[in-house]
């Protein structure tokens, strides 16, 4: 039996909102990273989905693009996690309040 | 059978999404976050992205995610003493948006409905993502080298001691 689309846009909903729920209850900075990349992977899917519904391959340059945002947003988010550490001693988002409010 | 593969991959992918916010040790965080993109790159594979496929697991959990594990294992955090409730009493108004959220992604994906039509053999496979790459985005894709230079000369101002 063949899986319809919308099982696959329904799964990628769900994987966004974990990604979500993820950034709203984690404190720690880098379990919130890696929040932001799941999120990214549920568009991702998305569009590779209806890249295939359409018949039409330009999503799977979208998601290549993507992917080249992930990596480089990963690497200056890591190297802004470290530079933090290095001044607080913690990844504890709570802790970084001086420009709150 | 194919609907068998799509439930087994669709839930290992969401479960150990979960997992990834759920576990107290950042390590299995990272580990279950490579557990998922594994899963998701099953899907691809059946959606007809054999490049991509390839491309998730060796950029995402080759490279990426291993930067994450590396990280981690730089920064020997005592994650014990690390609490997760940091909503206090803004968290009924989280969990609600978060289900609204939710309700109203899955309702638009249930108001799609439609049944994938075959494609050529060659869909999605390295050949003619190559052709689209170098022809008709190939602008993009050059503009994508400025965004990873950035990134590299942005990481390693961050990482400089006097910061």
């Amino acid at each position: 039996m063949a899986v319809p689309l919308e099982y696959y846009i329904i799964l990628s909903a769900f994987l966004f909102v974990v990604g979500v729920v993820g950034v709203m209850i984690s404190r720690n900075m880098i379990v919130m990273f890696m929040c932001i990349e799941i999120m990214l992977n549920a568009a991702n899917l998305a569009m590779v989905a209806f890249s295939r519904h359409l018949q039409n391959m330009d999503g799977h340059v979208f998601v290549f693009l993507v992917m080249a945002v992930a990596a480089g947003e990963a690497a200056v988010g890591l190297a802004i996690i470290i530079a933090v550490f290095r001044n607080r001693e913690s990844v504890d988002s709570d802790f970084l309040n001086l420009m709150k409010w | 059978m194919e609907m068998v593969m799509f439930a087994v991959a669709a839930i290992i992918a969401l479960a150990s999404a979960v997992m990834v916010i759920t576990v107290k040790s950042p390590i299995a965080s990272v580990l279950y976050l490579i557990l998922s993109i594994m899963a998701q790159s099953v899907l691809y594979v059946m959606l007809a992205g054999l490049f991509l496929a390839a491309f998730l697991i060796l950029i995402y959990g080759g490279a990426i995610l291993v930067l994450f594990l590396f990280v981690v294992m730089l920064l020997n955090i005592r994650y014990a003493d690390m609490g997760s409730d940091s909503l206090g009493k803004l968290k009924p108004i989280a969990w609600t948006f978060a289900v609204v959220l939710l309700g109203e992604m899955v309702w638009v994906g249930t108001g799609v409905q439609a049944h994938f039509r075959g494609v050529d053999e060659t869909f999605g496979s390295v050949p003619e993502v190559a052709a689209l790459l170098y022809g008709k985005f190939v602008y993009p894709f050059e503009l994508t080298s400025i965004l990873l230079l950035a990134a590299i000369i942005g990481a390693v101002v961050m990482a400089r001691k006097g910061l």
